[in-house]
């Protein structure tokens, strides 16, 4: 269990957190999801007893981290900054953290073996890939078998093999019992690993609930229609209280807080033909993109390029285009 | 590569939990394993190793060569403090190689990224620190005390044609000085480099203050020179291998050592309450 109550990080006059609390409960695995510069590795690193709160508290099982006793039996961490020394090998890399907490030699071998880097414990870390660094930072962290994990950005240079083992792991984990905190700036990863979501941007809460949850309240599905009739539909649409977005295509209309059925009982009313009616499915991305929008440190001035199959320009009174586009560059992995 | 989950629950594989009265040992155990397991421990000590008796060697070697050139006051100077001068040319050298490793073993770390590892295994950051201390003052107190005794015998029978050295009491503690100026310079390099938190700068920091500000200070006149001098932490520190100290040292040799070891723990006790401050 973490708890975190009303906790600020100012670095001078920047807030990097602002007046955040949440719980993450065992059992599951929590999303720490926002973008770029929202301060989820800070406030990591003030929950990791790194950096002090500039006021407020983080709490593990009910103590703060500096008070933890053998703390790396509490608490597994997976920090986004390199944390090791290049020149030391993987399994002195280890074993030294091993013996801090009296965990013995051998299990240092077996973590080693679990994350598969067996064949390279010998080797300097300076020579590892970013992919290698994230499976000994990872070993590290399961290290002195900890019921609570904390992981910044875990899957960030793993290869898709990699990146479905981590989630098979930590699925395997939280069923166990065990308390899951992994943090991300990429929501379709959450979408498919993580049970809660909690979101913050510029520093403070924006969403904490189950993911389906945040998918139906947060996204706006929107339908595509074409016909010849357009400017009639779209008058009818409107009356219903309906967004209507026109396009380039004078044929083509985008329709938001509405169903298909709905659209195509109303053109059916007025005797309107269809030539196409298609559900554009809101994405947990789309979902966090219209949430956390306004709130990144380094927010796009231009919107992010449309996936090439639905180039729709845009009136300016159109405001939720913008959640058709299927993600941003890095939604994927 | 995707190894069976089954491994991560095997059940807690740890011993003693629980009784956490063994902490201290541990961090002992644990920072030893970390000192040993880098290269540039031992490239350092493999050259404190062979330059330290090296020079202890090479200096009798050249003045027993040279002998009939000296002059009467050289030859007297010598015969005044053999051991300190034969000593001092290895310790010059010598010093760089522990202080360098000092300044490594604490500055690496912040440079590395690895302190962030080590202060959520000790989040006690004090006592991290102190283990740190220990295990790296001792590691160079032993080697320094070898390497000063052996300095001393090659030196001793490399003078004996001229000069015969003998070891009574005031005279053993320049020797045993040797490896008690290396251990305090440990500690002192290592904590420079936990304060200044950045191997470049303070390497810079150090030699500059070895090689350059030690001697420097010596060139300002009166009093306040004297002051300034005696004060210096590596001058003060340096007495302890001299037989004699220098005319314008305000103090006794272990006086001097006393002023050194002052120094360091101040700026320990220092870089241990900026350690508990500062974000990591």
């Amino acid at each position: 269990m973490i708890e975190v109550k009303d906790l600020v990080k100012k670095y001078g006059a920047t807030t990097a957190v602002d007046h955040l609390t949440f719980t993450v409960a065992p059992g599951r695995i929590t999303g720490f999801l926002g973008p770029n510069g929202a301060g989820k590795s800070t406030t990591m690193r003030l929950i990791l007893g790194l950096d002090r709160p500039s006021s407020g508290s983080a709490l593990i099982d009910g103590k703060p981290y500096r008070e933890l006793r053998d703390p790396l039996r509490h608490v597994g961490a997976l920090l986004e900054a390199r944390a090791v020394h290049g020149g030391r090998s993987a399994f002195n890399h280890l074993l030294y953290l091993a013996q801090t907490q009296g965990v013995p030699k051998r299990r240092v071998s077996e973590v080693l073996e679990l994350v598969g880097l067996t064949s390279v414990a010998d080797k300097r870390t300076k020579g590892f890939s970013l992919g290698m660094g994230q499976r000994l930072g990872i070993a590290a962290a399961l290290l002195a078998d900890p019921r609570i994990l904390i992981l910044d950005e875990p899957v960030n240079g793993l290869d898709p093999e990699g990146v479905v083992w981590i989630r098979e792991l930590l699925k395997a984990l939280a069923a166990e019992g065990r308390t899951v905190f992994i943090s991300s700036h990429l929501m379709n990863e959450m979408a498919v690993t993580a049970d809660h979501l909690i979101v913050i941007g510029r520093g403070s809460l924006q969403a904490d609930m189950p993911v389906g949850q945040f998918i139906a309240q947060f996204s706006n599905s929107a339908v595509l229609v074409r016909t010849p009739r357009a400017a009639g539909l779209r008058v009818a649409a409107e009356r219903h209280g309906w967004t209507v977005t026109t396009t380039s295509d004078e044929e083509m209309l985008i329709v938001t807080n509405s169903t298909a059925p709905e659209i195509g009982e109303l053109a059916a009313e007025l005797g309107i033909a269809l030539h196409e009616l298609t559900p554009q499915r809101a994405s947990l991305e789309e979902a966090y993109m219209e949430l956390t929008r306004e709130s990144g440190e380094f927010t796009h001035h231009v919107p992010p390029t449309a996936a090439p199959a639905l180039v729709i320009p845009t009136t300016p009174t159109a405001p939720s285009a913008e959640a058709l586009t299927p993600g941003g560059p890095d939604d994927r992995v | 590569m995707t190894a069976s989950s089954e491994t991560v629950f095997s059940p807690p594989a740890v011993d003693g939990a629980g009784t956490g009265h063994a902490n201290f040992g541990r961090l002992l155990l644990a920072e030893w394993t970390k000192l040993r397991s880098v290269r540039s421990t031992y490239w350092s000590l493999i050259a404190l190793i062979i330059a330290f008796p090296f020079f202890c060697w090479l200096f009798p070697y050249l003045t027993v060569a040279n002998w009939s050139q000296a002059t009467p006051t050289q030859q007297a100077n010598l015969l005044l403090d053999p051991i300190g001068s034969m000593m001092a040319p290895g310790q010059y050298i010598g010093q760089l190689a522990v202080a360098v490793l000092g300044v490594m073993v604490t500055a690496s770390e912040y440079s590395t990224g690895m302190i962030r590892s080590t202060l959520l295994a000790s989040p006690r950051r004090v006592r991290m620190l102190a283990a740190k201390s220990v295990v790296f003052t001792l590691l160079i107190l032993v080697i320094g005390e070898v390497v000063s005794f052996a300095g001393f015998f090659i030196g001793r029978q490399t003078f004996k044609s001229r000069i015969i050295v003998n070891l009574d009491s005031g005279d053993i503690r320049q020797v045993l000085g040797g490896g008690l100026y290396l251990a305090m310079l440990a500690l002192f390099a290592m904590v420079l480099g936990a304060l200044i938190r950045h191997v470049a700068g303070a390497i810079t920091g150090i030699v500059a203050l070895l090689l350059v500000l030690s001697g420097l200070i010596s060139l300002i006149p009166g009093q306040i020179g004297k002051y300034l001098y005696t004060y210096e932490p590596t001058n003060a520190g340096f007495a302890i291998i001299s037989k004699h100290v220098p005319d314008n040292f305000l103090l006794t040799s272990w006086e001097g050592y006393g002023v050194f070891a002052a120094w360091t723990a101040a700026l320990w006790i220092l870089a241990a309450w900026l350690l508990v401050r500062r974000d990591a």
